[in-house]
């Protein structure tokens, strides 16, 4: 867990660049409200990397929108966030607006649909920067081509006249880092930064995010559903299921000592790549719950292997365990010290799925 | 040009089932506008050749467009060749006629990638998976037990055939595309992505079900993936695909600990593991550039212009090599593995 102070920045009264707390969203539909996030709470230090884990449908999007105040106006909002000591819910368009690319920005899964088709790359960054900035055009253009070579885009003098479609798929999304870091944030929030891309285009757009990073000194927020990425590229992390917190930890004991069945599942069931075919992968049964109306008790206890009677009754609280940087959400964490996942998990014929 | 080293065939010792011989797939660029000439051609499938063997998985990987997924419908027959041969179990495919070919589409059947597009929103999945025995013939001779028999062996409540593809999860909607597959006791499944699109604990289920499935059926399966993760899990051999050729193979253990090819050794350092601590202390290889254009691929060696041995490595003598000569796919290079690199080396890269 690196906490890097910059002394040239302001606000450095307080630790904690971001701090979530008990933040809930829900979306009205036909068949009752959707809680799609059901209290989430963290708090990012500067420069720190935090990474948010969880399958479709866990909530870790959503979260990262309620932030950046991007959901649509029927979406329901609850508890707080502060950015910088500011609170950020509840602000007028024109407020968040003021915020948000500068302060705290955001890099989305499909460079595509987050760049605008009909102006150039350049425009776009200069955009970014003018926005925040009363400097001239001609400075803000340079800065877009300074900033496109700091993400490695090869001869920037002239891709910063290119249109969106004339660029890579890994191009394009270094051009999105490149506006996300246009100010210097505090805070960069990357969702889901590289699932559209090949591999070895991922490895080339997750060295950009490191530079942005270190050249902005801003904190990170990594959302992704694969391992792999979260465990090359943050301090700390954070696994979401049915819209809360299932585990917190750093990373290393996350990976090396899971004290959450579903994360302990989740590992269990990754193929690898630096191991031999011996062992069984160890699926978890089953689908995540519905969001609409979600029975009382742990939200993972029908898919859970070790679910006792307690765990249908009781929903479990995210609460520390054995050290202050570590948390989970289970009755019955003590009983995964030194588990593997196959000690708990069946690995053998393929069980019957129950129709959700 | 055969995939089959000598060290493959002593592992898997089944006889070849499937094999093609110098696949080429050229689709036409048109022009646009009224006349639609045809002004060049994608060459998307280059010169292929492999031998799927009986029992055993060859998976088929590279990143998108390499041509791994034309490469698995040219095998099918789904899609015309423009030059080569596939043949199965002796049986040359591609000059057969519709009709012909028929009786072999029951043994050669196919998943898709995406379970939602794969599947006729209208049909119950009693339907969907019926079909294929009705389509040949089969459905009256105990059709209907034969279709609850394959739910339960997919792992499917068979109570449940009467629902639509809506009603499932796309884990138990891969099952569904996999049970159809089964209806008519194919002998080769051709597996196209089939796990990409499902979430990581589903996605183990399907892996474990289509390994219980290879040993209680005796299935061969050509598995196309661009996950090295997934093949690593359930491959026996692996050929690595790079802008419509091959460009290395190997069994698993070869190809993993000691890849010879730049273009293999950067797809497997590209591919980030779920340890923390390795992650910390591994050098990645990156690549810079993008896949040059199918339409105009470079001569020569086709990884050429992004390859970092190419660009670091070798001399202006050596280079000129890589330009003006196509690599032949051969075992006699450096290396365990069977490779299409003039100056390939192995290098242990996990």
């Amino acid at each position: 867990m690196t906490i890097e102070i910059d002394a040239n920045r302001p606000d450095t009264e307080s630790e904690y660049v971001l701090d979530v707390g008990d933040l809930t969203v829900d979306f009205p539909s036909d068949d009752g409200p959707v809680h799609a996030v059901r209290g989430v709470s963290y708090r990012l230090r500067r420069g720190e990397a935090l990474g948010i884990v969880g399958e479709s449908g866990s909530g870790k999007s959503v979260t990262s929108l309620a932030i950046m105040g991007l959901l649509p106006r029927s979406a329901k909002v609850g508890g707080t966030v502060h950015l910088l000591g500011q609170s950020m819910l509840g602000l007028k368009d024109e407020e968040i607006s003021r915020i948000r690319g500068n302060k705290i920005s955001m890099i989305f899964q499909d460079p595509l649909t987050s760049l605008n088709p009909v102006y150039t790359v350049g425009k776009q960054l200069a955009e970014a920067v003018l926005v925040h900035n009363k400097i001239g055009k001609e400075k803000a253009r340079q800065r877009a081509i300074e900033l496109l070579d700091v993400v490695g885009i090869p001869n920037p003098q002239q891709r910063v006249d290119a249109y969106p479609h004339e660029m890579s798929g890994g191009m394009r999304q270094r051009a999105v880092i490149a506006i996300a870091m246009a100010n210097q944030p505090d805070v960069i929030i990357a969702d889901e930064p590289t699932t559209a891309l090949d591999v070895t285009v991922q490895a080339q757009v997750m060295e950009a995010l490191e530079t942005a990073r270190k050249e902005t000194g801003a904190a990170m927020v990594l959302i992704t559903h694969d391992l792999g990425v979260i465990a090359g590229h943050v301090d700390r992390v954070l696994v979401m299921y049915a819209g809360k917190p299932v585990e917190t930890a750093p990373v290393d004991d996350l990976f090396y000592s899971p004290r959450m069945p579903y994360t302990l599942g989740l590992l269990g069931s990754l193929p690898r790549m630096d191991e031999n075919r011996e062992h069984r992968l160890t699926p978890i049964k089953g689908n995540p719950p519905s969001m609409v109306n979600l029975p009382p008790g742990c939200p993972f206890a029908p898919r859970c292997p070790m679910v006792q009677d307690v765990c249908v009754q009781n929903e479990p609280e995210l609460l520390q365990i054995e050290v202050p940087s570590r948390a989970a959400a289970c009755h019955f964490h003590e009983q995964l010290v030194d588990v593997e996942a196959t000690d708990v998990y069946d690995t053998g014929d393929p069980e019957s799925e129950e129709v959700a | 040009m055969t995939v089959t080293t000598e060290t493959a065939a002593a592992e898997t010792t089944g006889q070849t089932v499937l094999s093609a011989r110098n696949l080429v797939k050229h689709f036409p660029v048109r022009s646009k506008g009224v006349l639609r000439r045809k002004i060049g051609d994608v060459h998307a499938v280059c010169d292929v050749s492999l031998d799927l063997n009986e029992g055993e998985t060859l998976a088929l990987v590279g990143e998108s467009g390499c041509g791994k997924s034309t490469t698995a419908r040219l095998l099918l027959g789904l899609i015309p060749v423009t030059s080569g041969t596939v043949s199965y179990n002796g049986t040359e495919l591609t000059s057969l006629s519709r009709n012909q070919m028929r009786p072999y589409r029951a043994e050669l059947q196919i998943v898709f990638q995406d379970p939602f597009a794969s599947m006729d929103p209208r049909m119950t999945i009693f339907e969907i998976i019926a079909e294929p025995l009705r389509v040949h013939g089969l459905f009256a001779n105990g059709g209907r037990q034969r279709v609850r028999d394959l739910m339960s062996v997919v792992g499917l409540n068979p109570e449940h055939v009467n629902r639509y593809p809506h009603e499932f999860s796309g884990g138990q909607r891969q099952r569904i595309g996999i049970a159809r597959a089964l209806a008519l006791n194919p002998k080769v499944l051709v597996l196209d992505e089939p796990v990409s699109a499902l979430d990581v604990s589903i996605q183990a289920g399907v892996i474990n079900l289509l390994e219980d499935l290879q040993e209680e059926l005796g299935l061969s399966y050509l598995f196309v993936s661009h996950d090295l993760s997934v093949v690593r899990h359930i491959a026996d051999r692996v050929a690595v695909m790079y802008l419509g050729r091959i460009v290395e193979t190997g069994t698993v253990s070869e190809i993993f600990a000691g890849a010879s090819h730049p273009y293999t050794q950067s797809l497997i350092s590209a591919v980030p593991l779920p340890d923390p601590r390795k992650e910390r202390s591994r050098k990645r290889i990156l690549l810079t550039g993008d896949v040059p254009s199918p339409v105009t691929p470079p001569s020569g060696c086709r990884f050429r212009t992004r390859c970092p041995k190419f660009a670091n490595e070798l001399t202006e003598e050596q280079q000129k090599s890589c330009i003006e000569e196509i690599p032949a796919l051969s075992a006699d290079r450096d290396g365990p593995t069977t490779s299409a690199c003039h100056f390939a080396a192995p290098v242990k890269l996990l």
